[in-house]
């Protein structure tokens, strides 16, 4: 490989990521801060698929493939999420998840 | 100790530190400015694994895009000085808890696992490639995968517009529930 960095390294970086957005998604109390919680999240499951794609099956395309389209639904998430979040400002003028709690009014 | 790991330990330090402060940092603004480091430094990552392509999308796509976006709800959505108040402690251990716990398990099992490489030799991955087979529909072809995220994308964006948008004006009810 020409890196020269073991596999594990990355995997490991990618789960610590992985679960500082778990604990992020676990206390904020904010929907944009949620959002960008998960937005780590899936960055770091792209990282995973690149690495065990490059490390593991370079003949291969399949890990790139995934991570584009992982790419392309977290971009059309977080669009319609944040139209979402701010139908809900319009509406309660707060985006705090736990004043948020009606869903029909 | 070459170059690449020096970017490597770069790259994962300015990964590590930033995303800890995005999801405890008490400002939001701030809060999307230090997302906004953790997605530069993770193309810098796809960069070191010679997916270039993978890097433009991100640094276009997630450090472009993205935080853009995020950044224009924030300033819809909250005052810009706003500080969040601090996280109960009892939350914050718990939390805490689970993902260091999470956290240990994945990371003793990565580092015991026997990853086994192929032997097969590398293909090199450039646009023409990446290209031909988004749209063949052979064995290594990823067409139908394209069609559905291009549908994916299509509702998204319709659908983002319709919630957005502002409905018909009934202005009795919503000013009493608005307050």
């Amino acid at each position: 490989m020409n890196t020269g960095i073991p596999l594990s390294y990355f995997l490991v970086l990618a789960a610590i990521m992985f679960f500082v957005g778990v604990y992020g998604f676990l206390t904020r109390r904010n929907l944009i801060t949620i959002l960008m919680s998960v937005e780590l999240i899936l960055n770091s499951v792209n990282i995973n698929f690149l690495a065990f794609n490059r490390f593991l099956f370079p003949h291969k395309l399949e890990g790139l493939f995934f991570s584009l389209f992982v790419i392309a639904v977290a971009a059309s998430e977080a669009a319609v999420a944040i139209a979402i979040i701010i139908n809900i400002y319009r509406r309660f003028t707060t985006i705090n998840v736990e004043d948020v709690d009606v869903m029909k009014y | 100790m070459g170059v690449n790991q020096i970017m490597f330990i770069l790259f994962s330090a300015v990964i590590v530190v930033f995303s800890i402060l995005t999801v405890t940092s008490r400002k939001i603004l701030r809060a999307a400015i230090y997302l906004l480091f953790v997605l530069v430094a993770t193309a810098g990552l796809y960069f070191m694994l010679n997916y270039q392509f993978l890097a433009a999308v991100q640094l276009t796509l997630y450090a472009g895009g993205i935080v853009v976006l995020i950044i224009f709800s924030i300033l819809l959505t909250s005052h810009i000085n706003q500080k969040f108040e601090p996280v109960g402690w009892k939350k914050s251990l718990f939390s805490a808890l689970a993902a260091i716990a999470g956290a240990i398990l994945t990371i003793t099992t990565i580092l015991d696992f026997q990853f086994s490489a192929t032997t097969e030799a590398a293909r090199e991955v450039n646009m023409h490639l990446i290209g031909t087979s988004l749209l063949s529909v052979g064995n290594d072809g990823y067409a139908l995968p394209f069609e559905v995220i291009s549908i994916l994308l299509i509702a998204a964006m319709v659908a983002a517009i319709v919630v957005a948008k502002k409905g018909a004006p009934k202005k009795p009810e919503s000013q009493t529930l608005n307050q």
